[in-house]
């Protein structure tokens, strides 16, 4: 029984991570969707995010050097929140304004150009050293499972799992239902045919890279509070992106479902495997299980079905 | 004025079809040649060699392996890092399971090895295309790593986990290690890069070549003209990770000296790669070199002008470059997209009409 109890401790545990996942992956599956960009700067952007709300809530940032005061956490996330989309507003004047109509290599490749960018400044403007974020997301285990049913499970992520409920409501509200929505929907199906519907193609871009931006910005929260802020929160694109293929690039539900299978797989592996090769084997396991997956469906588990026509 | 070819004629296929059917560009070629093979061994010196010429050669060889595939045959890889640690230690087991054969031959069945483990990391390229594919590569790049990392038969179970190259003497004259001269290891890895750059040339102008450029184009349709997906692609990966094989047994041998898997062959170096040929100009040999060259020095030229020039720590210096490295990334992909290559290509257009463009 104890057995039984461990691996379902394993299992929710890998479950919670791969909810921290599909946040990152979620960013990802926006951008793609609305724009074909395969944004690997995703995972800088949850990084800068942090960073930018560490300097609003400490002492030591330039908002306090600057203006004598910190902001509260209220008024710190909504401030952070407009940075992101300020980010968004130069990104699309400063980059992909030029870029349109080029292949998706090169856009890509102008992505790793971004993230090489926002890293370098945020260390610059932030200091490259591990700060703590802490804007009253508990910590620790929770202790109604742990005395009721002797669970383990971080009170972290059951507050990521609800917000990444949350957000996922949100945004399917806000996709299926406004008139922004229908519109990135429109752009995402056909740049030319939603031009030509009098849908202007840079306002959506701005829109889109916000909205990923925001959820970088909640990204950015879970894993700063879980772990710090520090340079190693821009490498959770690593592990996004087998999330990302396993879920389909243009699928929103998939990046959930796949972030939970990888987080479960993962974490089962690491348990049950891991000893028997000498451990250590989260890295590449992830991809190796996403592959797996791809060999029978090339599109990810609800990926659009990929039609060639010559 | 200098640049013209008229008047050039050509009374042979063979000529018609040389590698640079242009006299001047013949010229300039053998001049360059020249020069690297007969002025710079002469004239280099511990600094030249081992942070400027070298890593430009090994890094352009790398490139082209990565060309071949992404460039011409139109498969994105993220696992360049991977295969060149394949390459690497390939060459340090066989150094030391054969320390009496020679070591060009023991480079060479490195190149083999990786070419091998690169055609079993190609298969899922048959079903999985596009983005997809290059997520997928990443699978090698992290499962070889941690392999290199975990076994210690492939580090010869050294306590630190690394490995270290043997000195090597090549017909008598030693090219690794410390007590290797400059020109000797800069020759060296010349020749190897000279010949491999001619081969692959001839290759993607030849039959195999346009067949991936066929795949490239529109896979649908290359095949519906003939071509065979699987032998096309795989034949791709094969050649492209036996150079980035070669170009990481390089790396490591004479380059590096000494490599741990973790810091020399990781995901950055994957991206580096892909930058050098992005930038260089995907499709073009001599993109690889542009590419390499551009990103080998500029790193160099910004430390240098930073730290010396404005004396700024080095610290700060370190952010300052990678932030101006990325925006000079995007710089040049807005600018010319289609990479240096296509930059020269346009130059030498331009010449054609100067000084008089009417």
């Amino acid at each position: 029984m104890a057995f039984d109890l461990f691996l379902l401790e394993v299992v929710i545990s890998g479950l919670m991570t791969g909810v921290m996942y599909a946040l990152v992956a979620l960013g990802f599956v926006l951008i793609f969707k609305a724009s074909g960009v395969f944004n690997f700067a995703q995972g800088v952007l949850a990084l800068f995010a942090a960073l930018a709300l560490y300097d609003f809530l400490a002492e030591d940032g330039w908002f306090f050097a600057v203006f004598g005061f910190t902001l509260p956490v209220w008024l710190a996330i909504p401030a952070t929140a407009l940075i992101m989309i300020l980010l968004a507003w130069v990104i699309e004047r400063a980059v992909l304004r030029f870029l349109v109509k080029q292949e998706e290599i090169i856009l890509f490749m102008a992505t790793i150009g971004l993230a090489f960018v926002l890293e370098g400044l945020g260390d610059l403007l932030f200091g490259s050293d591990v700060k703590p974020l802490d804007i009253g997301i508990p910590q620790g285990a929770s202790d109604w499972l742990l005395d009721n049913f002797n669970l383990y499970v971080e009170k972290l992520e059951i507050v990521a799992a609800a917000t990444a409920a949350v957000l996922v409501t949100a945004l399917a509200i806000f996709f299926q239902k406004t008139r922004v929505g229908r519109a990135l929907r429109a752009v995402a199906d056909d740049h030319q045919a939603a031009l030509s519907v009098g849908i202007s193609l840079d306002k959506i871009w701005v829109i889109v890279w916000s909205v990923s931006g925001i959820v970088a910005l909640v990204a950015g929260i879970m894993w700063g509070s879980k772990s710090g802020v520090q340079f190693s929160l821009s490498l959770i694109a690593l592990k996004a992106l087998p999330v990302l293929i396993l879920g389909g690039f243009t699928s929103v539900p998939g990046a959930i479902v796949g972030g939970l299978i990888i987080g479960v797989g993962e974490k089962v592996a690491e348990v049950y495997v891991g000893p028997l090769v000498g451990g250590a084997i989260e890295n590449w396991f992830a991809y190796v299980l996403a592959l797996g997956f791809l060999l029978f469906r090339p599109q990810g588990l609800f990926g659009e079905r990929i039609i060639e026509r010559v | 004025m200098f640049y013209r070819e008229n008047g050039q004629f050509k009374s042979s296929y063979s000529a018609d079809q040389a590698i640079f059917p242009i006299a001047q560009d013949r010229v300039f070629v053998i001049g360059i040649l020249l020069v690297a093979f007969c002025v710079v061994p002469f004239v280099i010196n511990e600094y030249w060699a081992n942070a400027i010429l070298i890593p430009l050669l090994v890094y352009a060889l790398a490139g082209l392996g990565l060309n071949i595939l992404t460039g011409y045959c139109g498969q994105v890889s993220l696992g360049t890092g991977a295969f060149m640690a394949v390459g690497a230690y390939a060459s340090f087991k066989l150094v030391g399971f054969f320390p009496e054969v020679n070591y060009l031959i023991l480079i060479f069945v490195s190149g083999l090895v990786t070419a091998a483990v690169g055609v079993v990391f190609g298969l899922p390229s048959l079903r999985i295309k596009g983005f997809y594919l290059a997520v997928a590569t990443l699978a090698a790049q992290f499962f070889l790593i941690w392999l290199f990392n975990k076994v210690g038969w492939f580090y010869d179970h050294s306590p630190t986990g690394m490995i270290t190259v043997r000195p090597i003497d090549f017909f008598g004259v030693r090219v690794t290690g410390p007590e290797a001269t400059p020109a000797a290891k800069y020759l060296f890895t010349l020749a190897i890069i000279a010949t491999l750059t001619l081969t692959a040339k001839n290759i993607v102008r030849g039959r195999v070549g346009r067949s991936w450029m066929a795949i490239r184009d529109m896979d649908i349709a290359a095949e519906l003209i003939g071509i065979k997906p699987l032998q096309a692609k795989l034949s791709a990966f094969a050649v492209s990770s036996f150079y980035i094989g070669v170009a990481g047994a390089l790396y490591f041998g004479v380059y590096l000296g000494s490599a741990e898997p973790l810091e020399a062959f990781d995901i950055n170096q994957s991206f580096y790669v892909l930058f050098i040929i992005i930038i260089g100009g995907l499709g073009s040999i001599l993109g690889a070199f542009l590419g390499a060259a551009f990103i080998v020095l500029l790193p160099i030229l910004m430390k240098n002008l930073m730290v010396g020039g404005f004396g700024v720590a080095s610290g700060t210096a370190g952010h300052v470059e990678i932030l101006l490295l990325g925006a000079l990334i995007i710089f040049f992909l807005i600018v010319e997209p289609h990479g240096l290559a296509r930059l020269w290509q346009i130059t030498k257009e331009k010449l054609r009409l100067w000084p008089f463009p009417h």
